[in-house]
């Protein structure tokens, strides 16, 4: 029954302005729990029972979840369930995906039961186009001065950071999906994730990375390297106290693995975008070192392990 | 709707003499006229000579540019949609962005097909977007106002290209950075005032940053096209 929760659960509020009770034309009234919830005020979704009061409406949810009618995937209802979201609620989740303490478990505070894929989708958008458009202004800044150097606008950093992001946003979700399902099967483990709440566990943890980008344009090392820091610890945190609760059941060996995974691949992510998009060596002549004479060695040494 | 049941009643009857002269009067009444001319017009397209035809079809496209410049009156765009004027638009701004030698490798600007692909594929995610928000704008009519609202930033970037041909020192830069971000706050503003009223209040931010994201990205690929 749990598995088949991240495509039912959701019905479409297309009148916006119901209080989550209405009646259906059958006859059967539903309730929506996860707007009853949302409608709270932030004081009181901050209140420490709320995680509990959270499960409940689950609970309850799941209960009613036989009452839904599914559509068909071909028609446009069924993905309507995937944009189920309104501005505050995006805005809360991108918040509380770069304030990890804000509430302890992300999956199960914020996006449970609605996983929606507005966020990672336009998340993963902006931050392929911030890329593209701020590694070219940072090639710019650092070359600038330089006799040779003739400004090109670089199309093709758009391109890679669209494939390297999408493929990192989409394929992580899935391997990590289809390994914790084997392993919940295993160790029967009563926490479950599915597919789409990876996804955008995954979506919304890239989102720290736009402002990152944004301030990875000045040419200074020291910023580039702490806003890395900075960005890599609060997804990472984001990430791995999203996935304790899946995987705590399970052996150390196989804990300390998927942990650790998760934050290499996050890790791999940042430093290979730093080295390829932002490097600070001049492309074009490697032999001839840019402006940025110090700095250059570390940026080599990052490429290498990339 | 009572004509059009008495309008049925005697198709029922006798379901033999159904001919089309008995469906107009129906059709004409579920798609309400705009204007008793336009109707007269198109019935006396057969005779009318080719270049009218096409003048006409001009002139309606040019009516949607005026619409776009003085984004107020937002019904006529939304209801007569055509895709002619958005092509056109695309299409030039993807020649202008054509930087001189189209063989060399180390360009590095976006190619024609690139500007293509990114203006089509653009206006119909951003419109498959609103439509699963729950937006009730259809399909046609979404592109056809993301495509003209373009119509700014190709008119920057035939600036841009007069300003490129005098000179490319700093003021050029600053020129060209005050027209695109003038042409880019106005495409949005116009493309706005055409799609927020088809979404949801609670839903409008999520339905407009796409937009915003959209026209940046033109406006960028503008802003840094430098001729080789």
């Amino acid at each position: 029954m749990a598995k088949t929760e991240g495509f039912h659960l959701d019905f479409q509020d297309f009148n916006g302005d119901d209080d989550g009770v209405r009646d259906r034309s059958d006859g059967a009234t539903t309730v929506n729990i996860e707007d009853l919830g949302f409608r709270k005020s932030p004081s009181q979704r901050r209140g420490a029972g709320l995680e509990d009061e959270l499960l409940d409406a689950d609970d309850r949810t799941e209960l009613l979840s036989s009452e839904r009618k599914s559509a068909a995937f071909w028609t446009l209802e069924f993905y309507q369930a995937f944009f189920n979201v309104d501005t505050h609620q995006v805005m809360g989740r991108i918040i509380s995906s770069v304030l990890p303490w804000r509430g302890k478990n992300f999956v199960r505070l914020h996006i449970r039961n609605n996983p929606d894929l507005y966020g990672p989708f336009w998340i993963c958008t902006t931050l392929v186009f911030a890329i593209g458009v701020s590694g070219n202004m940072s090639s710019f800044l650092v070359n600038r001065g330089q006799a040779k150097y003739k400004y090109v606008p670089e199309f093709w950093k758009v391109t890679m950071a669209a494939t390297a992001i999408y493929s990192y946003a989409w394929l992580v979700p899935l391997v990590l999906w289809g390994f914790l399902t084997w392993r919940s099967r295993k160790i029967s483990s009563t926490t479950y994730y599915s597919f789409l709440e990876i996804v955008c566990v995954y979506g919304y943890s890239l989102s720290i990375y736009i402002p990152a980008v944004v301030l990875w344009v000045i040419p200074s090392e020291v910023l580039r390297w702490s806003s890395i820091v900075v960005a890599l610890c609060l997804s990472c945190s984001v990430l791995v106290l999203t996935f304790w609760p899946v995987v705590r059941g399970d052996r150390p060996r196989i804990v300390l693995t998927v942990l650790s995974s998760i934050i290499i691949l996050h890790v791999l992510l940042t430093i290979g975008c730093k080295a390829y998009f932002f490097s600070t060596y001049d492309e074009q002549n490697p032999g001839k070192k840019s402006a940025v004479e110090t700095s250059a060695p570390q940026s080599l040494t990052t490429a290498k392990t990339h | 709707m009572a004509d059009v049941e008495e309008l049925n009643k005697p198709l029922f009857a006798g379901l033999s003499d159904v001919s089309i002269a008995d469906d107009i009067p129906v059709e004409g009444q579920i798609t309400v006229p705009v204007n008793s001319s336009s109707a007269n017009d198109e019935i006396s397209t057969l005779d009318e000579p080719v270049k009218d035809t096409i003048l006409r079809d001009l002139k309606a496209v040019g009516q949607k540019f005026v619409h776009v410049l003085y984004p107020k009156k937002s019904s006529a765009l939304l209801r007569d949609w055509d895709l002619w004027g958005p092509l056109l638009l695309c299409v030039s701004l993807a020649l202008m962005l054509q930087g001189g030698s189209v063989d060399s490798k180390d360009d590095g600007g976006p190619q024609f097909a690139e500007v293509f692909v990114i203006v089509w594929f653009g206006s119909i995610i951003i419109t498959v977007n609103s439509k699963l928000l729950g937006g009730t704008i259809s399909f046609f009519q979404s592109l056809c106002v993301l495509g003209y609202c373009i119509l700014p930033l190709t008119a920057a970037m035939l600036v841009c290209r007069l300003v490129l041909l005098s000179s490319s020192g700093i003021t050029s830069f600053i020129v060209r950075l005050v027209v695109v971000s003038a042409s880019f706050g106005w495409s949005t503003f116009a493309s706005t005032a055409f799609l927020a009223d088809s979404q949801p209040p609670n839903r409008k931010a999520l339905a407009i940053y796409p937009v915003f994201l959209f026209y940046f990205v033109i406006g960028w690929m503008i802003l840094t096209f430098s001729p080789s």
